[in-house]
């Protein structure tokens, strides 16, 4: 078979193109990799629910879940921001609590990657403060 | 004219058959209809009682503060202070530091009340009185000015827009605006940008049955907290043994905070 010069610069550009595609996604890949690997150490092996179901619906149980909470005052939820930061916070080397939202942090990783940005933590507190609490009791 | 005349008896019998047929198919659906609400009622039922028992506001309580003004020693500020410290504002928190003094978040302060024909001053704290008919909350356009059932006023910040329609409508000066970014925030008392704040008379802490930071804190005991619903609590039996008032009690919001000595 013989193919036209043109032909073969066009596969040939094409060939580059897909190279650089899957390069790319590679890369994106390896940071969404990142971003799971740094669940917190306390985190355990399970969410409070399946870990795909969270990765969905993660703010439809906070959305429900914040009303009761602030409204109807129960406080036994599934739902609570302040279990999500006190599971997947991670430690610096000095052990100081680095916020979850911080960049390549459990919350930032997704949502950078998704370009999701998030609100929570406009007032919502990054760092557990259960820890500095109990110490001082 | 007899054929015509039977037909007619004959049409109307058989209409009347299908009305009737019609007429059983529409009560025998009712029947079923009634017996799937029944089931329906009695599953509201057990909703109900599981609801009663389980923990959460509950319009049986009427959370009240009385505070002693006699016992409020003039320049402390203990309360305010332990307001500060347990909800994270003001001294102590690294925010706010481009707010001025007028713009910055007060949930408590100590306001001083001078007799002008005597020269008598005194100090009290003010904060949210928590009313029961909150001015705060017949303003708000959204909803997020909201009282608990157990007359708890808060704000949603979820649903706040910060547009301080509340901060108008209250008598009591009680609530603050943020106006800039905040962080390290208290995991109990979020509070950020945009939104309105105010005393929420530590509902965390009540909800896990403790008493308000500033009760806790005030060494004149000059401050009690309580159920006003509960004739035998002890702010109900103080509340019976002594002389209170409401502060602008004219404008009857009816306040869940009551002073005696003023």
């Amino acid at each position: 078979m013989v193919l036209s010069k043109k032909l073969k610069q066009r596969i040939g550009t094409m060939a580059v193109v897909f190279t650089a595609i899957m390069g790319f996604g590679s890369v994106a890949y390896s940071d969404n990799h990142e971003a799971k690997r740094s669940i917190g150490a306390k985190a355990g092996d399970a969410c409070v629910k399946e870990t795909a179901w969270m990765r969905r619906n993660h703010m439809e149980l906070l959305k429900h879940d914040r009303d009761r909470t602030l409204r109807q005052g129960i406080r036994s939820v599934d739902g609570s921001i302040n279990g999500c930061v006190d599971c997947h916070t991670n430690k610096d080397e000095s052990g100081y609590y680095i916020p979850v939202n911080a960049e390549g942090e459990f919350c930032s990783g997704c949502h950078n990657y998704t370009s999701v940005s998030i609100d929570c933590f406009e007032c919502h507190a990054t760092r557990p403060d259960s820890a500095v609490k109990r110490a001082e009791r | 004219m007899s054929q015509n005349h039977d037909n007619k008896v004959t049409n109307e019998a058989h209409e009347q058959q299908v009305v009737n047929a019609a007429r059983r198919r529409f009560l025998g659906q009712t029947a079923a209809a009634t017996a799937v609400i029944a089931p329906g009622i009695t599953l509201m039922t057990i909703a109900h009682a599981d609801s009663k028992s389980a923990e959460g506001a509950s319009s049986s309580r009427r959370w009240g503060l009385l505070i002693d003004v006699n016992r409020c020693e003039k320049g402390c500020s203990d309360c305010v202070s332990a307001c500060q410290q347990e909800n994270g504002w003001g001294t102590g928190s690294t925010d706010e530091g481009l707010s001025s003094s007028r713009q910055k978040a007060q949930w408590i302060r100590t306001v001083t009340v001078h007799d002008k024909q005597t020269g008598f001053t005194n100090q009290l704290p003010m904060m949210c009185q928590h009313c029961e008919q909150p001015p705060c909350v017949d303003v708000c356009p959204t909803g997020a000015s909201m009282k608990r059932a157990d007359g708890i006023v808060l704000v949603d910040k979820h649903i706040c827009i910060g547009c301080r329609y509340c901060m108008m409508a209250c008598p009591y000066k009680a609530r603050s605006f943020v106006h800039e970014p905040l962080h390290d925030q208290k995991s109990h008392a979020p509070r950020g940008k945009g939104t309105v704040e105010s005393c929420t008379m530590c509902v965390h802490r009540v909800d896990r049955g403790e008493q308000p930071a500033c009760v806790v804190s005030c060494t004149q005991g000059a401050m009690f907290f309580g159920d006003l619903n509960d004739p035998a609590s002890d702010i109900s039996i103080k509340l019976a043994a002594v002389s209170s008032t409401q502060i602008r009690a004219d404008l009857g919001t009816n306040p869940g905070v009551r002073y005696s000595g003023i």
